[in-house]
């Protein structure tokens, strides 16, 4: 059933009995034309492009835990496409276009908020790169202002100016970024796959790739053997290891990236605002809780957790930027594993594998991405062939040297 | 004077012979010290104490502790501000001040409570549905209204005027929790000599001993925790923190924990910190939380009046407070008799007690008869009634048949939950036992030991037993050792209850997370919409995640789930258990960094002098450095970097650069390292002499440049950017101990052991000659460009390189550090005649722009040497860092901007950094961008603005026109394209 507000009121009248399941609960297929490795907001996203704008549904999306259980449900929701480099900034920017469109497109609300992304910068060097990153995303056709300190302060009132160890200078603000409700995406996603055709299977692991002659033929899970003629790979922080399975080695390393929420308090930030002069950056759910993180911990790991060295400078940094944060209480913490990759952009790609295909590479910038990545990444699928807009992601470009480094820092995943 | 209706006649751990004035909702009322703020609230009588989150229902009190879901108030006021607050937590002091929030207008009537009626519109997620249309209104409409009507209490607006501190402890046990299990963990870990720190979140130590009417050793239980304490108090290695929460176990035996050291004080006195947050290494931890009482789910089971029935046993005996005086009890097994006995003792009068067991033991049944108690076995509590608190409550007996009773009290006893949440941080999954009905620690992270409650024994003896062996094996463990303390007398009573978690199908709205009024039709909802995964029910419904994080409502959600999907609750699964254990301020971690303190200040030896002399500083990553002099009629920085710049180029200036990274290499393999990481040979350089050094990323890319001067055949000096200096120093050691561990060589970071003093302009020379003591000759043939010779100054030994960044005839003086303001004093007194003129960044910056030397602009991580003109330094006779990658085909393809010079084309009009390259004409798209500007200036020596650009093939341009466009900052202008050396080309007068 389609949802909307007379959907609510019919339900009401009659005791909320006849809501059906968000997605359906079916049994494995022996084999489907194409599969997708991830219940990752990407691979829920490319079953639904894949349906939508291809026509394959004869699809499954292969997820070990529940869907959602990933990055796409630990991320802090914010929205952007604020990027230097050309590819990135139309590949987000699409993205970005997606996201205004989710909501009627999947008949889900996921709060898409454009409530806008402010970065602020503390010195006369980062105004200029911010300057030089705004220009450029002016000449992409995206929306990117200049602020000075006085329209900073008039913004974001609790940020301090002045009395502070690197002042506010001003900052680079784009109106048309923001949050989105983080389940509400891998939600609504699955529901549009699975109400054209796709089949979510929860609770099925892949175990193993089967590669013969170099074409694959499916994956082992953890609930048989799979059959599949293309096999799209999702994974987010556990590509390196899925990639494995079908002998490939990834310029991706897995780093933890902590975040945090504060109890719920009354409205008092209603922009995104990061701070330029340490890692931190936060925003104020619907609910009232500031969501809150920094930088990845540095260190490879697995673990969905972090340590107390980043909780310490995310703390400070928080306090330092808005003094009045420091009497509220942060009541969660959490982490999540990021494909960090060697230049801190993403990999939509085919692989050395003939029917194999791979998206990973996100860092802690692919919440955003997700529309397009799976609109990018069913195209590919569906056509053999790179999209021009995910053209320059490709999994040869650390060979060719053709990096898309928006940093500048180089092949240090752990600095991106 | 004090109305305290309800606060019994004699009894309780308060000290009656104070009293506190305080004020909740601008009410005057009065307690005790010993009170909490909720018991406070009890005694004078006050139950509705908040509204809930959602249909902002009238709520009370329903525990004495962490767990409490509804009584959250705003305390304090102003900058010190607390929202959510619970009151179960607030030790009472003089002039408290507290205020009900989420209400509106005022706390006894409330209009959000209109959302009540609409309840069966706005259940679990009922968000995700609508809301959509059209898609303009959500900024506009729909997210403001729903952001205001959620949310909790407010947060202050002014920084917080507190203190806090941060505190490291080592030590070889840490036991977590005072109870009667921790105690005696504190007792034979300490006892036995161990290094031992004791936790506890409550002010006073005792656990449940302070909440119950029992014995130990055959004096009251709070009674003994006291002469534990004392000996506690004497052992020397022993050390206890009350007020603090651990509440988080981290990796490697860390432990976090918050003190809140004046929080139970109206401010801070002046030499102490609001909070102190700790960060404990534990050799071993012994957790003994205790544990957390559950509430059951029935309909009705918010109403002001429903308490957790050990709550009402604490009210009673540590606070002396009767909660109710007509009484139900409804409990699942024994434990909820106690309250019984305790509240007949307090003088309630019970009306019922309704026993989910279908046979109360005979002890019971005999205490119910004794006192003429209506007992209803096997019964059910199934709705309740009141306005704003409760006025009766429906119950059914076995047969299934209902009847009401008056009642301004309930207690509820549905089994007790092991408080395991710092076993399960590290990511270790509880078990689900059967025998108690509660989750368990399941495999124990390394070094941890669960004891008492908090294991799930529950007993006052089994706490007891517990702690003195995991105390003592803990102590073992570390290699200390002793006789296991004798176990004291106390209760060892069975704890027989059944499984009871949700009465379903009762009246009115059963609440199973109270603060975020998930009800259990939300969560037959979530389970109806396939949310099953207990994640996904928790997250589609939202149970488990207000401030107290599910800590009554987590186990009974999961009951509820598993009835619904027919399984065992063991299959449904748990969602993790995360820190905080409880919530934790914000500032409390972030201790003292903060504001100015944020990050050190770094200071070079010159800063005093330059402050003295009307420097304006700008921060330089830590540094802080002369920006420019100011002097007396200059109208703004303009004029007096423009005058800076133009000493250097007529005269001679002086320029601070001791934030420059300065690194000694030494040792046989000194250039051979060297020769690894600078792209250019190193190890050719004669002693005495300077190399230009350009170091380049593993990727290719340039990382750093700067300067390396042979001291010694196996020692050299090497300097970095400002702004690299820690990368350098990391990257050579990482590339010494790496990938060249044979070599010998020893790194040291001498940056702060040196100042350097640039001495710049055409009479450098004539300056040094004056200033330097007599003797080195500093002609050109004794001293030419790219050399370095020992010098002396005042008798102290200097070095004195001839470099130059400005383009002048130029050197940079070495001065050990604690001289540098002596050397600057002499160069100023005895430069005068010259017409020395002391510069900072700015006018350093607009020299290398005229110069066209790459700086932070242009070595942006981004560019390779070839793009900055410097291909030619990449030696190809030799390896090194990054030269392999730096041929790949990106890297070498020669349409990559170059950099070049920008000259706007009227001569006036100022170029900003930042701005892109477009051939004049075309279209302002991605398409069409040919570069940027990377740093830009007004040039006194030209007269006019000028830049440095990365242009795509820039040198075939020279000469031509390009469009300079700045959209964000309304700049557009042309340029004409030329070299990226303003000032003298040729190179002539550095070496003059
Ligand atoms: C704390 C944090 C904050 C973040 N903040 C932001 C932000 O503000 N903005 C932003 O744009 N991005 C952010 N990100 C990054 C973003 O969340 C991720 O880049 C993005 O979600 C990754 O894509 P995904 O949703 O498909 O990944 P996931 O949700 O992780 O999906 C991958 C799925 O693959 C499944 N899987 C793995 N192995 C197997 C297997 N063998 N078989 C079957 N299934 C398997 C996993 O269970 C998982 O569900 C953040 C990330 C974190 C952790």
């Amino acid at each position: 059933m389609d949802y909307s507000i007379f959907g609510l009121l019919k339900n009401a009248l009659t005791g909320n009995r006849l809501w059906a399941p968000v997605w359906r609960d079916p049994a494995p297929k022996q084999r489907y034309d194409t599969l997708i490795v991830g219940g990752g907001g990407h691979g829920l996203a490319t079953a639904y492009y894949l349906a939508k704008e291809h026509g394959i549904t004869d699809v499954a999306v292969l997820e070990k835990g529940y869907i959602g259980s990933g990055n796409v449900g630990r991320n802090t929701t914010i929205i952007r496409s604020n990027y230097l480099l050309p590819a990135n900034t139309h590949f987000y920017e699409k993205s970005l276009q997606l996201w205004e469109g989710l909501e009627q497109d999947l008949n889900y609300n996921a709060m898409v908020s454009q409530r806008g992304v402010l970065n602020l910068f503390h010195s006369d060097a980062q105004r200029d790169a911010y300057a030089r990153r705004g220009n450029a995303m002016r000449l992409a056709g995206v929306d990117a202002d200049l602020l000075d300190a006085v329209t900073v302060r008039a913004m974001v009132p609790g940020i301090e100016m002045q009395d502070a160890r690197f002042p506010v200078k001003g900052g680079l603000l784009q109106q048309r970024g923001g949050t989105v409700r983080h389940d509400a995406v891998a939600w609504g996603y699955a529901r549009a796959a699975d109400r054209r055709g796709a089949d979510i299977l929860q609770n099925t692991e892949v175990t193993g790739i089967r590669v013969e002659a170099g074409r694959v033929l499916g994956v082992e899970t953890t609930r048989g053997f799979i059959g599949a003629r293309r096999i799209g790979l999702a994974a987010a922080g556990h590509s390196s290891r899925v990639a494995a399975m079908a002998g490939l080695r990834l310029p991706i390393e897995s780093h933890v990236l902590q975040a945090f929420v504060s109890e719920a308090v009354k409205p008092l930030l209603d922009t995104v605002v990061t701070f330029g002069a340490g890692h931190f950056y936060v925003s104020q759910s619907d609910k009232g809780g500031l969501v809150f993180g920094g930088d990845i911990d540095g260190y490879n790991s697995y673990a969905q957790r972090g340590s107390l060295p980043v909780v310490e400078e995310v703390m400070e940094c928080a306090v330092t930027l808005f003094p009045a944060f420091s009497r509220l209480r942060y009541l969660r913490q959490w982490g999540g594993v990021m494909d960090m990759s060697m230049d801190g952009s993403p990999i939509i790609d085919r692989t050395p594998v003939e029917g194999l295909f791979l998206n990973c590479g996100w860092c802690y910038g692919g919440f955003k991405a997700t529309p397009a990545s799976g609109w990018c990444f069913a195209h590919t699928i569906a056509t053999g062939q790179p999209h021009p807009l995910n053209a320059a992601f490709r999994l040869d470009r650390f060979a060719t040297g053709a990096v898309l480094d928006e940093k500048g820092a180089g092949a240090r995943p752990n600095l991106h | 004077m004090s109305a305290q209706r309800w606060r019994l006649g004699e009894g309780g751990l308060i000290d009656r012979s104070r009293v506190l004035p305080f004020r909740f909702d601008e009410r005057l009322l009065h307690g005790h010290p010993g009170d909490t703020l909720a018991s406070a609230l009890l005694a004078n009588g006050v139950r509705l104490v908040g509204r809930s989150f959602k249909y902002h229902r009238p709520r009370g009190i329903l525990s004495a502790g962490p767990e409490e879901p509804n009584a959250l108030v705003e305390l304090r006021g102003g900058a010190r501000r607390e929202p959510n607050t619970r009151a179960t937590q607030v030790e009472l002091f003089e002039g408290l001040e507290a205020r009900s929030q989420n209400r509106w207008p005022s706390l006894g009537f409330d209009l959000g409570a209109v959302n009540g009626v609409l309840a069966p519109m706005i259940g679990a997620g009922f968000y995700y549905k609508t809301f959509m249309w059209p898609a303009a209104f959500w900024e506009k409409l729909y997210e403001p209204l729903i952001r205001r009507a959620a949310g909790l209490g407010r947060a202050p607006q002014a920084a917080d005027p507190d203190r806090y501190e941060r505190a490291h402890a080592h030590c070889d046990v840490l036991v977590i929790g005072a109870g009667p299990a921790g105690l005696m963990a504190a007792l034979a870990a300490g006892r036995a000599g161990a290094r031992v720190l004791l936790v506890e979140e409550d002010a006073a130590l005792g656990g449940r001993l302070l909440s119950e009417a029992e014995e130990v050793d055959g004096r009251p239980g709070a009674e003994w925790a006291g002469a534990v304490e004392a000996e506690l108090a004497d052992m020397p290695r022993l050390r206890i923190l009350r007020r603090t929460s651990a509440f988080a176990l981290l990796d490697g035996g860390v432990v976090a924990a918050v003190e809140r050291v004046a929080d139970h004080l109206p401010e801070p006195p002046a030499h102490l910190p609001r909070q102190r947050s700790w960060k404990i290494v534990a050799r071993r931890i012994v957790l003994a939380a205790g544990a957390i009482e559950r509430p059951v789910v029935f309909g009705g089971n918010d109403r002001p009046g429903v308490m957790l029935a050990g709550a009402v046993r604490s009210y009673l005996n540590r606070h002396a407070v009767l909660p109710g005086r007509r009484a139900v009890v409804f409990t699942v097994g024994d434990d909820g008799w106690r309250s019984v006995a305790d509240l007949l003792r307090g003088g309630a009068q019970i009306d019922a007690v309704v026993d989910a067991r279908a046979e109360v033991p005979p002890e019971q049944a005999q205490l119910a008869a004794r006192h003429g108690l209506r007992l209803v076995a096997g019964g059910r509590v199934t709705g309740t009634q009141g306005g704003r608190h409760l006025t009766a409550v429906r119950f059914a007996d076995a047969a299934g048949r209902e009847e009401g009773v008056g009642a301004d009290l309930l207690a509820v006893s549905g089994g007790w939950n092991p408080s395991l949440h710092l076993a399960c941080h590290l990511g270790n999954r509880p078990r689900w036992d059967a025998a108690i009905h509660a989750f368990v620690p399941g495999e124990l992270p390394p070094g941890l030991v669960v004891a008492g409650a908090a294991a799930g024994r529950f007993s006052t003896h089994a706490a007891l037993a517990d702690g003195a062996a995991t105390g003592l094996a803990a102590a073992q463990a570390c290699g200390f050792d002793a006789a296991a303390p004798e176990i004291p007398r106390a209760e060892d009573a069975p704890r027989d209850a059944v499984p009871l978690f949700h009465v379903p199908g009762g009246r009115g709205k059963a609440f199973v997370d109270l603060q975020h009024d998930v009800t259990d039709a939300d969560i037959a909802l979530a389970h109806r919409e396939g949310f099953r995964a207990a994640e996904h029910a928790k997250r589609y419904t939202t149970l488990g995640m207000a401030t107290d994080q599910g800590k009554t409502a987590g186990v009974n959600g999961l009951a509820i789930l598993a009835r619904l999907a027919g399984q065992a609750i063991s299959e449904v699964g748990t969602t993790t258990h995360r820190p905080p254990w409880t919530p934790v301020a914000i500032g409390a971690v972030a201790g003292p960094h903060r504001g100015r303190h944020f990050r050190p200040a770094r200071h070079t030896p010159l800063h005093d002098w330059a402050a003295a002399n009307g420097a304006s500083f700008v921060e330089a990553g830590l540094w802080y450095r002369a920006q420019w002099y100011a002097r007396p009629g200059e109208a703004g920085w303009r004029d007096s970097v423009d005058r800076e710049v133009l000493a250097v180029r007529n005269a001679v200036g002086v320029c601070d650069v001791s934030t420059l990274g300065k690194i000694e290499v030494a040792g046989p393999g000194a250039a051979a390292l060297l020769d690894l990481v600078y792209a250019n040979t190193i190890s050719t350089l004669a002693v005495g002499r300077l190399r230009y050094g350009l170091m380049l990323r593993e990727d290719g890319f340039v990382m750093d440049d700067g300067t390396v001067a042979r001291l010694a055949e196996d020692r050299f000096f090497v300097t970095t950017t400002t702004a690299n200096a820690g990368a350098v120093l990391q990257h050579l050691e990482y590339c010494h101990q790496v990938l060249r561990p044979a070599l010998d060589v020893s790194l040291l970071s001498v940056t702060d052991a040196w100042a350097q003093l640039s001495v710049a302009g055409p009479r450098a020379r004539d300056l040094l000659a004056a200033v330097l003591d007599p003797g080195p000759d500093l002609s050109n043939a004794a001293l030419p460009h790219m050399a370095w010779i020992a010098v002396r100054l005042g008798g102290v030994p200097c070095r004195l390189y001839r470099l130059s960044f400005s383009g002048e005839l130029a050197y940079e003086l070495g001065v050990p550090a604690d001289y540098a303001e002596a050397a600057m004093r002499r160069i100023m007194e005895r430069g005068a005649s010259f017409g020395v003129t002391p510069y900072g960044t700015e006018a350093l910056g607009v020299l290398r722009i005229e110069k066209g030397h790459p700086a932070g602009g242009e070595l942006n991580g981004q560019t390779t040497a070839r793009d900055l003109g410097l291909g030619r330094l990449v030696s190809t006779r030799k390896d090194c860092i990054g030269r392999r990658l730096a041929e790949r085909p990106a890297l070498t393809d020669p349409a990559r901007p170059v950099l070049v010079g920008l000259k706007p084309a009227d001569g006036r009009t100022p170029i900003r950094a930042g701005s892109h390259l477009l051939e004049p004409g075309v279209a302002a798209v991605t398409a069409n961008g040919l570069g940027h500007v990377t740093s830009a200036c007004f040039s006194p020596t030209l007269g006019m603005p000028i830049a440095l650009a990365l242009l795509s093939d820039g040198t075939a341009r020279l000469g031509q026109r390009i469009r300079v466009f700045d959209p964000l900052r309304g700049g557009d202008l042309e340029a004409e394209i030329c070299p990226p050396v303003f000032v003298d080309p040729q190179g002539e007068r550095s070496r003059g």
